[in-house]
């Protein structure tokens, strides 16, 4: 298990190294700068700028630069936020953006391994069809939509909680339920079909065979098999929704990390847009590697030796 | 003499599944109609997707002066904008399904059929992409390349293509050691042509499936896009954008919002329901 750790560690850099060449050299070939924008500078004052930044190099050089900041923890200056490093604006951001995605994939993977259980030992009554019909409008209605009606229905007309804005518990209820509708949708839907073979599967027979009562197959040997194919959905999901959505966070008006990464493509704030891409490619391999660990406990058929 | 069986191909087989599924017949019947009111329905009214009525600016819908779904806060004609909206997101949907096909399928066979080390390092290849995050890469190319709208085919098509190589190996895999392929090989054809006329036909059931699964998702990114302001540009427009704008507005004007997200719903609900129809049509387990 050590040694897979280590192998993936060690695979993941290559990968990174593709992650941050590619969008380092997409960055730079686009026209604009970070300084032609607002008021027109000086030319001077430009050149020095650019100086100052090392944006005159080559640019081999400034990647290697950028390369060797990496190494030593440091993704450099901010292009438009003045006197905030890249670091210090992703960690002001992701907490937040954490904080939300995390409570959302959490809710979403029990309310919706629970549905889809319940629709695959139901199958083809009404309840089912229920459950998958919810499961389906989750999946349809896409997330600037929800986002949009929640706040509508349940901000302005009813006026139970804000439609907006950062603080305390209440103003994370709407992101919250919105980020993990289609979530709950998805997993319902993966939790069922998967379950639906695993319980015609031999071994759910044999299992049957014993004697063993219907809860025990379900929670000890079902469950176990059918959590595969979401375990695989979770991963990658998952840091997809803690690294902040940009939309929920666009309209709720929550200062988490997705804002950063438009509005510094935006702005052509080459590092902060670099920074956040590393931080989420990170996040990813990540989570890919909890994936492959969790599959080898699942699942009796893996072993890495 | 009158009672021959006859055959029966896959694909009959599969037709007549996928129509006699309820929920996959009434959804491509619904498609159907969304396309076909899309291409006819803006020449059925008397306003131009552009064109700015002064007197009717915010107007809720109101079918006397032709405005069946009401007017943006400009003052043109939602129903048009919304039928323009539908084309682009159709358009999105077979230009940058069919983008990931070409890419998808090409990729996967060859890797599969050639197999051994080229197959590894083409596989490497695709899970070094798969970790990319490429949300962000097509936001970067809006953003830095401008906004044309081929860009945005092209750039969704390049992001849906890893999955389909991955199932496209993955059958060809198993075809290859099939005993046709055997018999092609014997027959000397080329690697080439055994991969052409034996193994992608082959390979299309899987990829039909999974293509009607790619339409719903690549006409969602499109219209992500565009809410986010990188996707189309006005005064052209696209279910993202208008969903857009009705949001902002959607305290005062409901229909703004209700119509555009209608459409947009139910498009993907009817690709989804026709993805699923064709997998169970297409399954030989429960034949």
């Amino acid at each position: 298990m050590l040694r897979l750790i280590l192998n993936r560690i060690l695979g993941a850099i290559p990968t990174l190294f593709v992650i941050i060449g590619i969008s380092f050299f997409m960055i730079r070939m686009a026209p604009g700068g970070p300084f032609d924008q607002e008021r027109q500078l000086p030319e001077e004052i430009i050149a020095n700028l650019n100086k100052v930044y090392h944006l005159d190099e080559p640019l081999y050089q400034q990647f290697g630069r950028y390369l060797w900041g990496i190494l030593q923890g440091d993704f450099g200056p901010s292009f438009q936020y003045k006197d905030h490093t890249v670091s210090e604006l992703i960690f002001q951001g992701f907490p937040v953006s954490l904080k939300i995605g995390g409570i959302a994939i959490v809710l979403a993977a029990i309310i919706g391994i629970f549905l889809g259980t319940i629709a695959a030992l139901r199958q083809n009554t009404r309840v089912d069809y229920l459950i998958m019909g919810f499961s389906m409008t989750g999946i349809t209605i896409p997330s600037f939509v929800m986002a949009p009606l929640l706040s509508l229905v349940i901000g302005v007309y009813l006026r139970l909680l804000p439609v907006g804005g950062w603080g305390d518990l209440k103003h994370m209820v709407l992101p919250i339920i919105a980020l993990t509708l289609p979530q709950i949708a998805y997993i319902a839907r993966l939790t069922r079909g998967s379950m639906i073979e695993v319980l015609r599967s031999n071994y759910i027979r044999t299992a049957k065979a014993k004697g063993l009562p219907e809860r025990v197959i379900l929670a000890r040997h079902a469950l176990r098999g059918a959590l595969l194919p979401v375990v695989s959905y979770l991963g990658p999901a998952t840091a997809g929704i803690i690294t902040g959505s940009v939309v929920i966070e666009k309209i709720f008006g929550i200062p988490g990390i997705g804002r950063f990464f438009v509005l510094g493509a935006l702005n052509r704030d080459y590092t902060l847009v670099m920074g956040v891409v590393v931080f989420y490619g990170i996040i990813i391999i990540l989570f890919n590697l909890i994936v492959d660990i969790l599959y080898g406990i699942l699942d009796p058929k893996v072993r890495y030796e | 003499m009158e009672n021959i069986p006859q055959g029966r191909s896959l694909w009959a087989d599969a037709r007549k599944r996928l129509f006699s599924n309820r929920a996959a017949f009434v959804a491509l019947i619904v498609l159907s109609m969304i396309t076909i009111l899309s291409i006819f329905g803006p020449l059925l009214s008397p306003h131009a997707f552009d064109s700015i009525d002064w007197d009717f600016v915010g107007s809720p819908p109101n079918f006397e002066k032709g405005f069946p779904f009401g007017t943006d806060a400009v003052g043109r004609d939602l129903f048009v904008r919304t039928m323009y909206g539908a084309r682009i997101s159709l358009m999105v949907a077979v230009v940058a399904s069919l983008v990931s096909l070409i890419i998808g399928v090409t990729y996967g066979s060859i890797s599969g059929f050639i197999g051994g080390r080229t197959d590894s390092y083409m596989m490497r290849f695709v899970d070094v992409f798969y970790s990319l995050p490429f949300m962000f890469f097509v936001i970067l190319l809006m953003v830095f390349f401008g906004r044309k709208i081929y860009l945005v085919f092209l750039a969704i098509g390049a992001v849906e293509w890893l999955d389909m190589a991955r199932i496209v190996r993955g059958q060809t895999l198993s075809l290859k050691r099939k005993e046709f392929v055997e018999a092609a090989v014997a027959g000397g054809l080329t690697k080439w042509q055994i991969i052409r006329k034996h193994i992608i036909p082959n390979t299309l059931g899987s990829v039909a499936v999974f293509l009607t699964l790619t339409v719903p998702k690549v006409i969602l990114l499109e219209s992500f896009l565009s809410f986010l302001g990188l996707g189309i540009q006005e005064p052209m427009t696209s279910w993202g954008v208008l969903i857009s704008e009705g949001a902002d507005q959607m305290e005062t004007a409901w229909w703004s919002l209700l119509f555009p997200a209608t459409f947009l719903a139910t498009t993907l609900f009817c690709f989804n329901y026709i993805g699923d129809g064709l997998r169970d049509a297409l399954d030989p387990k429960d034949r």
